[in-house]
């Protein structure tokens, strides 16, 4: 079995290459990957891109910056080291609960935001050092790229499906 | 695709194409900088360092170098703090509830308006650690571990709890900023030709490459983002009032302070996003991008927030007299004809009356009206917090403790350093940052782009 062919589909319009992604899905070819300088709506249902999770994380991330900051006031001010600050004894949590409401709610920010935007980082991978991986340099300027991945003797009738669906120019690797 | 009105008008002026984005926003930072750069520049950095200078002889000297004294004990340090903190708070609101309500003309302001915010938050930062007098010993703000026994910082008070907010805000406005700037760097990487630029650039961007999984996330995070920064940007300034308003010195214990400084930072914040923004369109040529549209718009919230600030001191005045506390009562009759009526009247004239101008379409859509009308709001909103932190303490419960306040040339020179400093990393931002959200920039040109605009409505005459 000869090695896989990658063949590259260029277009200067963000519609069209949605058209010939669903052309090609038609065809039952898989479209491995688009590069775009800007978010294509609609496109991710197309190539097979599941929805993200991340929003979810930064959930459970915002849930752990709560109950950390909780934690913290019930233990600094209730149980470790209980102050009577100008008249306002600290007897119990739920009586100097809504004191604590604005550190809480500063931690849950805090914690769902930074844990969201490490997650992003380190899942689509970008990160100081990293080295870029879009094939063509005009995909962060005016260019749409489609990728795709095929067994050799497909290559010419994808190349063909490319053309007529409107890419500007088609390479094969 | 979006379909929009043929009655609004374009955000993106003339016949542009994707690729004329990109030139358009990239040029100032591929180009070379012109005179007046190096000459704006360099008074910014004179003005830094002076302040830099006058914060060395604070540190050496203490906090007696300040004209504070033991009756006014925040009196240019507070305000300045307060001041630069409500101007931070523009580009937050721009690019966070702004994208919530999708309005599509933040993306031109959207990206100098956070920067503006991060480097406004640093200046405020300044003021609050140096307040404290011993600025090597603010570490104890933080809740940390430490030798002096079990003694915990005060999580009842509104210090602490602005401690968490500020830090809080700052760090996530970097982040939200940081983010959306990741796919603009890639694009002056993709386009750099010096072997320098394109190593800083590909550094800068993370190795963004674009790919559909990408974008999907990036917008997840932007939009996630932009629904916890709205409460945070709310949260903020309430807590920074509530340093205020949870005392009860006269004239700040008031319940109506949370939303009466939201709506004053908002105020201030959209000002100087105007000032600077109006230099900006010019010098670097994006007339197309920032359209007096935009400037509208930023005029109509003005005009908005401006109002609610007025209506907030008339009740503060009418509360005063209507709750029959004489302190109460008298803490405003100072502001007004104590000694330092002049500053109240300055608050007056700029905040309430001023912005009302801007009913006039003429007005609000002249843009040399609203450079100069930025620049008295602003002043305006510097008088708002003096008014409130010196008049309410110059004159406390004890008459034989009344006194004045007076600046020490020490002060100024501190708050002209911020100022340098402030404009000093704008300036170096509008340099070497795409100054525009270019890629995000794109996504509307179709919908809202005037070539385009007028096509579809070439098109849609055709049919009928």
């Amino acid at each position: 079995m000869s090695a896989k062919k990658v063949i590259h589909g260029i277009y200067d319009d963000e519609e069209t290459l949605k058209k010939g992604a669903i052309k090609l899905r038609a065809a039952r070819v898989r479209v491995k990957e688009v590069f775009s300088p800007f978010p294509i709506h609609g496109i991710d249902p197309i190539i097979g891109v599941d929805r993200t999770w991340i929003s979810i994380c930064s959930f459970i991330y915002g849930l752990t910056g709560m109950s950390l900051a909780l934690l913290m006031t019930w233990y600094m001010m209730i149980s470790d080291w209980p102050t009577d600050i100008g008249g306002k004894p600290s007897f119990a949590f739920y009586m100097n609960l809504p004191a604590f409401i604005p550190v809480t709610f500063e931690s849950t920010v805090f914690c769902a935001g930074h844990g969201m935007a490490l997650t992003f980082f380190l899942r689509s991978w970008i990160l100081p050092g990293v080295t870029p991986k879009n094939p063509d340099p005009r995909t962060t300027d005016n260019m749409f790229l489609m990728e795709i991945e095929a067994k050799p003797e497909d290559e010419t009738r994808i190349v063909a499906m490319l053309k007529e669906s409107g890419a500007l120019e088609v390479n094969v690797k | 695709m979006q379909h929009e009105s043929a009655i609004r008008e374009p955000l993106i002026l003339g016949h542009k194409t994707y690729h004329d984005i990109t030139e358009d926003i990239a040029r100032p930072i591929e180009g070379r900088a012109n005179k007046y750069w190096y000459l704006v520049f360099t008074i910014a950095v004179a003005a830094w360092t002076w302040g830099i200078g006058c914060l060395f002889y604070t540190i050496g000297t203490g906090i007696g170098a300040w004209g504070a004294n033991k009756t006014v004990g925040w009196a240019w340090d507070i305000t300045n703090f307060v001041w630069w903190i409500g101007i931070g708070h523009a580009g937050t609101l721009i690019s966070a509830v702004l994208l919530l309500f999708r309005q599509k003309w933040r993306m031109a302001i959207n990206r100098s308006a956070e920067a503006m915010t991060i480097f406004a938050v640093m200046c405020a930062a300044i003021f609050v650690t140096m307040h404290t007098g011993r600025p090597w010993l603010d570490y104890w703000l933080f809740p940390h571990a430490n030798q002096f026994g079990s003694l915990w910082v005060n999580f009842n008070s509104p210090l602490l709890w602005d401690v968490f907010a500020v830090s809080t805000y700052f760090s996530i406005s970097l982040v939200f900023w940081y983010t959306g700037l990741i796919p603009d760097f890639a694009t002056i990487r993709d386009r750099a030709v010096k072997p320098m630029s394109k190593k800083i650039y590909t550094l800068l961007s993370f190795g963004w490459s674009g790919r559909a999984k990408d974008w999907t996330r990036f917008e997840e995070v932007s939009l996630v983002l932009a629904g916890i920064s709205t409460p945070l940007v709310f949260s903020v300034h309430s807590i920074v009032s509530m340093d205020f308003a949870t005392s009860i010195v006269p004239g700040w214990h008031t319940t109506i302070f949370p939303p009466y400084f939201v709506a004053g930072a908002i105020f201030s914040g959209f000002a100087m996003v105007e000032t600077l923004l109006l230099v900006v369109r010019k010098v670097l040529n994006l007339e197309h991008y920032i359209t007096v549209k935009h400037m509208e718009y930023m005029n109509i919230v003005i005009i908005l927030t401006g109002s609610m600030v007025g209506v907030a001191y008339l009740s503060e005045l009418f509360i005063s007299w209507y709750s029959g506390v004489e302190y109460e009562a008298y803490a405003f009759l100072n502001r007004a004809t104590g000694p330092y009526w002049w500053s109240y009247a300055g608050m007056m004239t700029c905040n309430v009356i001023s912005p009302q101008l801007y009913w006039f379409k003429k007005l609000r859509t002249s843009l040399t009206f609203t450079f100069v009308l930025s620049i008295v709001v602003n002043i305006g909103m510097w008088f708002e917090r003096f008014v409130i932190i010196v008049t309410s303490l110059h004159r406390d419960y004890i008459p034989s403790s009344w006194t004045m306040y007076h600046p020490t040339w020490i002060e100024i020179g501190i708050f002209t350093g911020t100022i340098g400093m402030f404009f000093t990393f704008f300036l170096l931002f509008a340099r070497v940052f795409p100054v525009i959200a270019l890629n995000e920039l794109k996504t509307i040109l179709k919908v809202s782009g005037e070539s385009y605009k007028k096509e579809a409505a070439a098109h849609t005459h055709d049919h009928h």
